[in-house]
């Protein structure tokens, strides 16, 4: 490895059992108070057929065995808090920690859903004023929290296009995706009733509006367009692409995955976009969590309004907030109860924190991909050259000469002390390596990562192998996916030994 | 601003090493027009403090001081501050999704070990990794369900959580999905006669929960015998999961949909919890959501990976089995390490102490005269009683004592508005229990 690069390189690799196989009967970690009321037997309560006398198979260990077990899984893990963590697409910024203290507060984390509205009006209010700063974010006229994360959001977003087409008499057959969407996109569609028409992309990998223009006919119901693209690309033609559909009654959904770019800068809402939804997780900084919980807002022009599903928050006299749960011409609802909470609630934490600063966000995360991008064309190749927004997607071009691909510059970069770029997407350039710095990045963590990038670049020209084999400083080396997809092991059970721990 | 790590100079040399003279260039690709001349109206920005503050006031708005007797698919039991310590560690709390499984075992372990604790809790042989609720998890196994089955009818209990219900019905409305409810018999249980009689060859799945919407154990056996009759899957949704801990688990469902929000995660008013679908190992590939695998590496040592991918949106698109992609891994990982804590005896005796705490509650209301149990087959935590005068009223004068009554069936069940739904759980003293059936005998005795 290049002796200039100064990023830590070693794993932690301390080891570790299932929690199934520490555990030895009589042993526990919790203990309840004392009870306060006379014992019931529960096969007299439940009768014996309802009885159950624990649960087979659960563990039995103390306290501190709990606690050292989960730290050292945590240990295994790479995490924003540990460094660069440069997922395009995904958005991996810093989460503030005061968000995670104020979701906690007593008499927020601890309301109940169906408690009495006069007990919930905090609750609502932080409701109302995240909606508030959201439309002033987006430029749209309504919009709902309800979502529970961008996959919801968007069939959300199409079933309220659904609703709005169905009332004009005719919901429509398709939705258009072009073929470098995420593909929540289609499998959203199919969801909400639509059949699926792919979009390819123009040379330059914009909407291809001509062909768009051919494409739209009485039976779409609408273009699903993320902008900036997953190119990192901002969609130019946008209003026109949305005169083209509004002429033919069809509506424009905007996946606003990567609204990061967008924030302060420009607004969907005035671009002609008519629904769209956010991924609080990405751009509003609510942590990822391993994998979620999310929150996908989705917020519309005027015209979808009517349609917006329950609960709807409303003002009643004296500036009261209420969720209704009645509408005639709603979807629906989405989503038991009002929504990720929680999750709106950090995001107004963040929001709040930056007020109009949240424009110097979105200018240092454009900065961070473009200074990136700068230093590395010509080491990788750029397929797209039309300017950068918040991502920069290079290909494996130069690198597949000699047999390395993005997954092995991807498990090479973990050795250098990065969590991998997003390898292999979007599926329009072969070989992706699709790089989000975000704003959270210092100029000297871009300079680590340059480095690191250019370093592989070198060893994939001179020692292909040790890039091919990477990661060489992890607990576990590459793993058999084949293996686990061919024969599933999908839960412990006593038989299942692995070498790991012995 | 405290969040971002560039100095002026340090934004500066990076616009020169681009070779951009301004910002502002960097944004050209954005149609003059369209660019915001202004800041953006939003308050703040705030301190620390000042974020703290805000939400403190807002807090302080709401029930603190408060004594709550609601249930209905949103749970209050005690969790360990442990739970939250784990939580809290940024390696779990600020890590994506774990495609990169070398650098994310820790995710992937964790996820293997919820996969197995639902398995054992649900008497199924496989679990995914979380739904976003068990609102959107019921209706998922339904989706399931119907691939699986082919079939296009829907047989739902009208006594599953009526939020669940609508949630089903959204997604079903434009899939072709048709949704038929079937009634609740005179003990609160699903009404098999009915339920028979709505049975046909065209049914992809009968839906009931356990404990019911109103508090009550339904005969999963006995259902799943009657669903198989006809070819249907059963599909249970549990909404109340710690009832597991001394309820024979639905093992005899094909499909288990469950809200595991009562383990470790707090009501938050609505969320986010966490949803848990489990199945068959046979319907495996027709599962929604994400699967951790167990698996080795190029050594032959034990790790973990996300598997069976082709069932998921980002492989297959448009012919995916749902649309999910994130889901509520946080929420599970909670889930794990509170159930890690529980264990068999810690989560036995928590079961035990609900079912004695809520039988005895029902014991002392059911001592004012006036008040009646509504269904009688037997219930976990939550009870269902009858008041001589609406719930609605009754809670108002409730409030006034500082109680947050019990939920008001009648707003789901336009029939049932007398009729009160009761929820105790470990967390509700005996003196709360005490104070709250005299406030409710007290609120009854006053003239209407």
């Amino acid at each position: 490895m290049d002796e200039k690069i100064k990023k830590a390189l070693r794993h932690t690799s301390q080891s570790e059992g299932l929690i199934f196989e520490k555990s030895s009967p009589g042993k526990r970690a919790f203990e309840l108070p004392p009870l306060d009321v006379p014992a019931i037997d529960p096969a007299k309560a439940l009768g014996t057929n309802h009885r159950r006398e624990g649960v087979e198979g659960f563990p039995e260990v103390s306290e501190i065995e709990v606690l050292r077990h989960f730290t050292r899984l945590s240990t295994w893990n790479y995490a924003i808090d540990l460094g660069m963590y440069p997922l395009g697409s995904c958005t991996m910024k810093y989460n503030p920690r005061v968000n995670e203290f104020v979701a906690r507060l007593d008499g927020l984390a601890t309301e109940h859903p169906y408690q009495p509205q006069e007990l919930s009006q905090g609750c609502l209010k932080i409701l109302r004023l995240l909606e508030q700063c959201l439309l002033e974010i987006t430029g749209m006229d309504f919009i709902t929290l309800q979502p529970a994360a961008g996959a919801q959001g968007e069939l959300t977003g199409l079933l309220l296009i659904r609703a709005y087409l169905e009332k004009q008499g005719n919901p429509r057959k398709k939705v258009l995706i072009p073929d470098s969407a995420h593909g929540t996109n289609p499998a959203t569609a199919v969801i909400a009733g639509y059949q699926v028409e792919n979009i390819k992309s123009e040379s330059h990998g914009q909407i291809d509006v001509d062909r768009l223009r051919e494409l739209v006919t009485p039976d779409v119901a609408a273009l699903m367009i993320t902008n900036p693209s997953t190119l990192g690309i901002f969609e130019q033609r946008i209003p026109e692409i949305a005169e083209i559909l509004h002429a033919k009654g069809s509506l424009l959904y905007m996946d606003g995955a990567n609204m990061n770019a967008l924030t302060g800068v420009t607004r969907p809402g005035d671009l002609g976009v008519d629904v769209m939804h956010l991924n609080l997780h990405k751009t509003f900084s609510t942590p990822h969590g391993g994998g979620g919980p999310g929150a996908g807002p989705v917020a519309m022009k005027k015209i979808l309004e009517p349609f917006r599903p329950v609960p709807i928050l409303v003002e009643k006299e004296a500036g009261r907030l209420a969720l209704e749960q009645v509408r005639p011409n709603s979807i629906g609802r989405v989503k038991a109860f009002a929504g990720n909470f929680g999750v709106l609630v950090r995001a107004l934490a963040y929001i709040l924190a930056y007020g109009p600063g949240v424009r110097q966000a979105t200018e240092d995360a454009v900065l961070n991909a473009n200074y990136i991008r700068k230093h590395l064309e010509g080491v990788f190749e750029l397929p797209y050259s039309l300017p950068s927004m918040h991502e920069v997607v290079f290909s494996d071009a130069i690198q597949k000469k000699n047999g390395v691909n993005t997954m092995d510059i991807a498990k090479r970069l973990i050795d250098y002390g990065f969590h991998p770029y997003t390898t292999a997407f979007p599926l329009i350039v072969p070989g992706a390596l699709m790089i989000e710095p975000t704003e959270s990045e210092s100029k000297e963590e871009c300079d680590l990562f340059i480095d690191a990038m250019k370093a592989i670049a070198q060893e994939a020209a001179t020692n292909p192998e040790l890039v091919k084999t990477a990661p060489h400083s992890t607990r576990v080396s590459r793993l058999d996916e084949v293996a686990a997809a061919r024969k599933p092991v999908l839960r412990w059970n006593p038989s299942i030994r692995g070498s790991a721990a012995d | 601003m405290r969040y971002l790590p560039k100095s002026p100079v340090e934004r500066q040399e990076m616009l020169a090493a681009i070779g951009a003279k301004s910002v502002d260039e960097l944004f050209s690709s954005i149609p003059d027009r369209y660019r915001l001349r202004e800041a953006l109206k939003l308050p703040g920005p705030l301190s620390e403090a000042e974020v703290i503050q805000y939400f403190k006031e807002r807090a302080a708005e709401n029930s603190v001081g408060y004594t709550s007797f609601l249930g209905a698919g949103v749970y209050n039991h005690l969790r360990s501050v442990v739970t939250d310590a784990i939580l809290q560690r940024g390696e779990f709390l600020t890590s994506y999704t774990p495609y990169q499984a070398e650098i994310t075992q820790g995710t992937l372990q964790a996820i293997f070990e919820f996969q197995t604790l639902m398995c054992q809790l649900t008497g199924q042989e496989v679990a995914n990794a979380s739904m976003y609720d068990g609102s959107t998890a019921t209706t998922e196994a339904v989706l399931m369900a119907e691939r699986l089955t082919g079939r296009r009818r829907v047989l739902v209990a009208h006594s599953v959580h009526p939020e669940y219900r609508d949630v089903l019905k959204t997604y079903a409305k434009n899939s072709g999905l048709l949704v038929e409810e079937v009634p609740y018999a005179a003990d609160g249980r699903l009404d098999t006669k009915a339920l028979r009689a709505a049975l046909k060859e065209d049914v992809a799945a009968v839906v009931a929960q356990s404990p019911n919407f109103f508090g009550v154990i339904e005969p999963v056996a006995a259902l799943a015998d009657i669903a198989h009759g006809t070819g249907a899957m059963l599909v249970v949704a549990v909404a109340e999961a710690v009832s597991l801990g001394a309820v024979r688990p639905p093992a005899e469902a094909d499909i288990v949909a469950m809200e595991a929000q009562s383990f470790g995660l707090a009501p938050s008013y609505g969320g986010p919890f966490a949803g848990v679908i489990a199945s068959r190992d046979k319907y495996v590939r027709q599962m929604p959501g994400r699967l951790a695998g167990q698996t080795t590496d190029t050594e032959g040592r034990r790790g973990f990976v996300l598997t069976l991918a082709t069932r998921e949106q980002h492989i297959r698109r448009e012919k995916a089995t749902s649309n999910i992609c994130t889901n509520q891994a946080l929420c599970a990982l909670a889930a794990t390490v509170h159930l890690t804590l529980l264990g068999k005896e810690g989560l036995r005796e928590m079961a035990q102490q609900n079912i004695s705490k809520a039988h005895f509650a029902l014991a002392e209301l059911l001592k004012i005269p006036s008040v009646r149990r509504a269904f009688d087959a037997p219930f976990f935590n939550e009870f269902t009683i009858k008041l001589p005068r609406s719930v609605k009223l009754v809670n108002a004068q409730l409030l006034r004592e500082k109680i947050v009554g019990p939920f008001v069936l009648g707003t789901a069940y336009p029939e049932l508005t007398k009729h009160a739904l009761v929820c105790v759980t470990e967390t509700t003293t005996r003196s709360e229990i005490e104070r709250f059936a005299r406030a409710l005998k007290q609120a009854l005795d006053q003239p209407v």
